[in-house]
């Protein structure tokens, strides 16, 4: 591995925000280190939908995706790129904290930075995005509070 | 294709003076089902025609023939290619790329929200008590042929779809039809696409509709107290129109969302019941195979059951009709076949596991009067079916069953049965519509007509009695298998095509597991 790689996870928030800039300021401080800044769009197979869903489903993916990228993700992008830092974006469709921990691992990157998002009821009982990815993740996690 | 508009809409308009007369006479629901009988009559017993010389109608052999026939050319699929079918709705094989797109399991659940509902209650009841628990065993024969029914024509759904420049995909049997037809250089293609798409609107609006309508009914004035059946009509065509035509998906979503669990919980109780009959499953069973070939002193004996159960699978689970083709035609999958594999499921989660609970369930439960010393069935001549506790039948059947075990039952039974049937309500009118557009082309205010009728339809089901509208239900969903099947025997080639490349390529290792 001669670059070190950090997966950032973006959720179009504050957090999200705050995540970027501190794994920016930890490549700088790395060197020779690229970002790759990831987008996940909750989705999962296995949900029950109607007729019409299904019939508009590709339709609406690609709205999701090119949703994705102009609000969130490019501008991201080129705020890293502006930094001079080696930049890839992602969005992918999914389980927030499967798919950052198998982008992490593909890239063996060396650490995956999230913001908190603050949760609360049953979703910080159950855990939420953050939460499983902490306890499932075989890349180290640092959380932005 | 305006022109066939306009031919319906007369058609539809001479026959409102008739009902409109109807309300003056007798009761409303007793003229409804005059006219219903006095206009359907010839054609049911056209389709319901015994073949010279027998008591076995020609549609039931018409199914089950074409059943055997892919099982055999496709080299018993439903087989060799179930646990593939199960791989496949696991996603073991659905590239991470396509993430966002419907998954296979999803289209089966959508294709299984319209199948699964009545006709594993009602109809399982109907077929029970006319042709004895020997109905059951042709129904799950039925049910597992049927299944390479399936696999064939939501192939070729899938293959022949239509991506529309907009992005939105939708297809069904009058689109392969057509393309399919045109490719192997046959002719004929388009009438039958405009036949199949007749008989799909007719379709959606007796089984699809009426059937359900009725049947709602029949439960909410069975636990609520008789009251006439056009409130609940009137109610239903409501609901049913704001969610069709007024956009209000949240309904239509929440249904989706609710109605499997209903079905899993359906199951679950069925199960429940027979753990505490434990010792009485192994009978029931015998009663099942000894009806199947004897008919228990069900009057047509052996043929009485097995066009029973031959027909309320059919109903059920939809094999061979084309209405499947229309659900899982608006996926996206690289490989059509693998949406036939998925589809193959379907008949073995309808019929063979929850047709046969409800079956078990009701013949356990000694609703069905039979004779303690020989063991026969006890005849009500004047009903035409097996003498049963409360002389019910159809829907209150499988209640009066249920409640033996659990007297709260008939109560969840009400709403299960009034949300299947709403279910299965919005995926018939999306069915009925696809063929409509197919008709008459795409457009909001002919989508609007559509959606007017189909709403009327509900009303005159709901207060119509069960006999007439029964019988013309079947009738239609039978035409439609008629032209579907013969589609499918000239098609069906091309799914063989597709599903040895599809074979060859799963073990060379070109497709892989991304699980």
């Amino acid at each position: 591995m001669s670059k070190a790689t950090i997966v950032v996870g973006l959720d179009g928030s504050e957090a999200g925000a705050r995540a970027l800039s501190f794994a920016q300021s930890q490549a700088k401080q790395i060197g020779e280190c690229s970002i790759t800044v990831c987008y996940v769009i909750e989705w999962s197979p296995f949900t029950f939908q109607t007729k019409e869903e299904n019939e508009q489903r590709h339709k609406r993916r690609e709205e999701e995706l090119q949703r994705a990228h102009e609000v969130v993700l490019d501008p991201a992008v080129s705020d890293v790129q502006a930094q001079g830092i080696e930049v890839e974006g992602i969005v992918r469709h999914g389980d927030a904290a499967d798919i950052l921990e198998e982008v992490a691992k593909k890239r063996g990157a060396h650490q995956i930075v999230v913001g908190r998002v603050g949760e609360r009821g049953l979703k910080r009982l159950f855990g939420g995005v953050t939460g499983r990815l902490v306890a499932g993740s075989s890349v180290p996690v640092t959380i932005i509070p | 294709m305006n022109k066939l508009f306009t031919v319906f809409m007369a058609a539809c308009a001479s026959l409102l003076p008739g009902l409109a007369a109807a309300q003056e006479a007798v009761g409303f629901d007793e003229r409804i089902n005059q006219i219903f009988a006095d206009y359907t009559g010839w054609y049911v017993s056209f389709i319901f025609a015994p073949l010279p010389g027998t008591n076995f109608s020609w549609i039931a052999l018409w199914l089950v023939v074409g059943a055997v026939v892919f099982t055999v050319y496709f080299g018993a699929i439903q087989l060799k290619g179930f646990w593939h079918s199960i791989q496949l709705v696991r996603g073991d094989y659905s590239d991470p790329n396509d993430a966002g797109e419907v998954s296979h399991f999803q289209a089966l659940a959508t294709a299984l929200s319209g199948t699964v509902g009545l006709g594993n209650i009602a109809g399982v009841a109907v077929a029970v008590s006319i042709g004895g628990p020997g109905a059951t065993f042709w129904m799950v024969v039925a049910g597992l042929f049927g299944m390479a029914t399936k696999f064939t024509e939501c192939t070729l759904g899938v293959k022949y779809r239509n991506e529309f420049p907009d992005g939105h995909v939708s297809g069904g049997p009058m689109y392969y039809i057509v393309k399919g037809f045109a490719e192997r250089g046959l002719p004929l293609g388009g009438f039958m696409a405009v036949l199949f798409s007749i008989f799909t609107i007719l379709g959606a609006l007796g089984g699809g509709n009426m059937f359900q309508a009725n049947q709602a009914h029949a439960q909410l004035a069975g636990v609520l107290g008789d009251y006439p059946g056009w409130i609940t009509g009137v109610i239903l065509a409501g609901v049913t129109f704001a969610v069709i035509a007024g956009g209000l998906k949240s309904i239509a979503r929440v249904t989706e969302k609710i109605v499997p669990f209903m079905g899993v919980f359906y199951v679950l109780v069925s199960i429940l019941i027979l753990i505490i009959n434990w010792d009485m499953i192994g009978w029931a069973f015998g009663q099942i195979f000894m009806g199947a070939f004897t008919g228990l002193g069900v009057v047509g004996g052996f043929t009485g059951a097995l066009i029973q159960g031959f027909r309320r699978a059919a109903f059920s689970n939809e094999a061979g009709i084309g209405s499947a083709a229309i659900a899982h035609s608006a996926v996206r999958t690289k490989e059509p076949v693998t949406e036939g594999y998925v589809a193959l499921l379907e008949p073995f989660i309808d019929t063979v596991v929850i047709c046969t609970m409800t079956a078990l369930v009701i013949v356990i439960s000694g609703v069905l009067n039979q004779d303690p010393e020989t063991g026969l069935y006890i005849w009500n001549a004047e009903a035409g079916r097996i003498a049963t506790e409360g002389e019910v039948s159809g829907v209150a059947l499988t209640s009066a069953a249920y409640a033996r075990a659990f007297s709260w039952f008939p109560v969840l039974l009400m709403v299960a049965v009034v949300l299947f049937a709403f279910s299965t309500m919005i995926s018939w009118s999306y069915y009925g519509l696809k063929a409509w557009t197919y008709l008459f082309g795409e457009g909001a205010m002919k989508e609007l007509v559509f959606k007017i009728i189909f709403c009327l339809f509900i009303v005159i089901g709901a207060a119509a009695s069960l006999g007439p509208v029964i019988d013309f239900s079947d009738a239609m969903l039978f035409s439609m298998a008629i032209v579907n099947i013969i589609a499918l025997y000239f098609l069906m080639p091309i799914v063989k095509r597709e599903l040895n490349s599809y074979v060859a390529r799963l073990r060379s290792g070109e497709i892989v597991k991304h699980k």
